[in-house]
């Protein structure tokens, strides 16, 4: 459905004043080097590195918040890098974005309600202009109750309002969530229910998933196949299962390493209860 | 064994207009000589503000009482103004997440660690600036004469963590507090830092208080672990009992909701731990982990929270738990 083909991008960093006087060049980075991926529909793939291995500014790539240098990237027949105006909001309609914290990406003086109605206004999606109904559906989707409708996102909880934030990007019908670091903010039990909810989206409405995060256990459980990052490029990618248990890449065999040990439970919380 | 910090009937309170707020409603934890001790717990359960209370450094509308606050015999709580930065300055060494906001953006990195050496230690400029280089190679930085001169935004997280290591125990203090150390840093330099601190507790004998959200880091790094959960302490006892038979529903039900590398590709869905964690301000008596609990009943909302020793060491403040546990035990016992 998703197909990148060797995508780079360089940024320019600041150049110092001596630099600019004598107008030299200044210093460049290399974020993302000729990476390709594809993803399919009701795919969740998994994009896993460290800070700084370019998983984010790829990410962006995707729906043109960063302009690749080159490279190509097609969504079903569409050329996202030539996209323009109507045809860049049908790209972004389709692929929606979940950040790693909802407080700064949600309007703080906007009731929930109010800022899922206006995304699916903003799209005309069908069933918007009603609006009561059309919230209803979105907030049901995500597990909310109808009565969040009329909350603010400092009322919510971190869980709920990333809830929220979903609820917000599937407004606008897409086929690809983007989540960007989407559950590393949050506690480990209400990680566990996001994580959840993005597989119950996915079986649900056939949702694909492009799913960021640097933590490889929380991508070990969610996604079909995995991509490593490292200094902008795709060191490894397979399947999960393959990936975790045979790596052939050294830095996702250091990754796996580092990573802390599993703890197993041996018995059951009462001894000869039900585990 | 007698305790370096011993902690008892904690508790720290948050004041505002209309009242005030419970957050840690009565802790006891104790700390060994060289020993480290985990301190879990998802945010909000009140172990960030209990690793705090050692060097009384509180927000200035919370206030703390406690039974005691011992630290190597002497009460911490009744320590004058003087005597307390001598308490801070020598015996404990502390580090944060976040060791960008705790260095001063202006100055060279070397010579925030000297400074704190020529204020607590009273050593002379040159005599703080070698005992400076020293410790930041004792801390793993490679080329420290070149790190010294350098400005905090200049060096990496993990860098700049282990620059607020070589602070934290420039006065080799008698025990560290390291509060969510390694959150903020990816997987790798964790693991660095993590080695770095037990390498350091074992060659100065210096005990360690490890803050942490990530049961996987304190099963790593400690010996003991008390999770803590609305305030209170609710299981205590030895790491890798607590991990692999815990005898309190939250400490269990928060084990497994842990992902886990080596379920990869198995599309397991994880139980979670259904709710949301509660709120101080609305916390009722009795145990705070009842809405959420599967084993919870009537009696649960009279529970006073105290602890019940299941095994050696092992406590837990689950009476449901502890009296099961105490009959199967005495079950096995008879012949």
């Amino acid at each position: 459905m998703l197909s990148v083909r060797d995508v780079s991008k360089e940024f320019i960093l600041r150049r110092s004043a001596a630099e600019w006087v004598r107008r030299q060049p200044g210093d460049t980075h290399l974020a993302v080097n000729r990476v390709s991926l594809e993803l399919a529909r009701g795919e969740i793939l998994g994009l896993a590195g460290g800070s700084g291995s370019g998983k984010t500014t790829l990410a962006r790539m995707l729906i043109r918040l960063v302009e690749p240098d080159e490279g190509q990237i097609v969504l079903e027949g569409l050329d996202v890098r030539a996209a323009r105006g109507r045809q860049l909001r049908e790209v972004r309609r389709r692929m929606q974005m979940v950040f790693q914290d909802p407080y700064s990406s949600l309007n703080p003086r906007m009731s929930v309600g109010a800022a899922i109605l206006e995304a699916g206004r903003v799209h005309d999606q069908p069933g918007s202009e009603a609006g009561g109904p059309f919230v209803a559906r979105l907030l049901d989707l995500v597990r909310l109750p109808a009565s969040a409708a009329t909350r603010r996102p400092r009322e919510l909880s971190g869980g709920q309002r990333q809830r929220v934030a979903v609820a917000r990007a599937l407004a606008v019908g897409p086929q690809i969530l983007i989540a960007d670091e989407a559950v590393s903010a949050l506690d480990v039990s209400i990680q566990t229910q996001l994580l959840n909810l993005f597989l119950d989206l996915r079986d649900e409405l056939g949702l694909a998933v492009l799913f960021v995060a640097h933590q490889l256990s929380v991508i070990a459980e969610v996604a079909d196949r995995v991509a490593v990052m490292h200094l902008g490029e795709i060191v490894e990618i397979g399947p999960t299962a393959e990936v975790f248990r045979a790596p052939q890449a050294a830095y996702t065999q250091t990754l796996l390493a580092a990573h802390p040990r599993h703890v197993a439970l041996a018995e059951a919380l009462i001894p000869g209860g039900p585990a | 064994m007698t305790a370096l910090l011993r902690l008892e009937g904690l508790r720290i309170a948050f004041q505002h207009r209309t009242g005030s707020t419970e957050v840690v409603r009565g802790v006891d934890l104790e700390v060994g000589p060289s020993e480290t001790v985990g301190l879990v717990g998802e945010s909000g359960s009140g172990k960030s503000l209990t690793c705090r209370s050692v060097i009384r450094l509180m927000p200035s509308h919370a206030r703390m009482t406690a039974a005691r606050v011992e630290f190597d015999g002497r009460d911490v709580l009744g320590l004058s103004t003087s005597d307390l930065r001598q308490h801070r300055a020598h015996n404990v060494g502390m580090i944060f997440q976040d060791p960008f906001s705790c260095f001063d953006p202006t100055k060279r990195v070397g010579e925030q660690v000297a400074e704190t050496l020529r204020v607590n230690a009273g050593m002379d400029r040159s005599a703080a600036h070698d005992r400076a280089l020293e410790l930041l190679a004792s801390v793993g930085i490679d080329r420290p004469e070149q790190r010294f001169r350098a400005y905090p935004h200049e060096l990496s997280g993990g860098m700049r963590q282990r620059v607020m290591i070589a602070i934290a125990i420039s006065a080799k203090p008698k025990l560290l507090i390291a509060d969510e150390p390694t959150t903020a840093l990816d997987v790798t330099t964790q693991a660095q830092i993590l080695a770095l601190i037990e390498q350091l507790r074992r060659d100065s004998e210096m005990a360690v208080l490890l803050v942490s959200h990530d049961f996987g880091v304190i099963a790593q790094a400690c010996d003991r672990v008390a999770v803590m959960y609305g305030g209170y302490v609710v299981e205590a006892g030895p790491v890798d009992e607590v991990c692999a038979e815990p005898r309190h529903p939250y400490t269990r039900a928060l084990l497994e909701s842990i992902p886990n590398v080596e379920s990869a590709g198995q599309r397991i869905r994880r139980a979670g731990i259904p709710g949301q964690p509660p709120n101080p301000a609305e916390l009722r008596p009795g145990c705070p982990f009842v809405e959420r609990c599967t084993l919870a009943r009537e009696s649960c909302h009279d529970v006073d929270m105290t602890l019940a020793e299941v095994a050696p060491g092992h406590v837990t403040a689950c009476p449901i738990v502890a009296a099961a546990v105490g009959a199967a035990s005495s079950t096995r016992g008879r012949p």
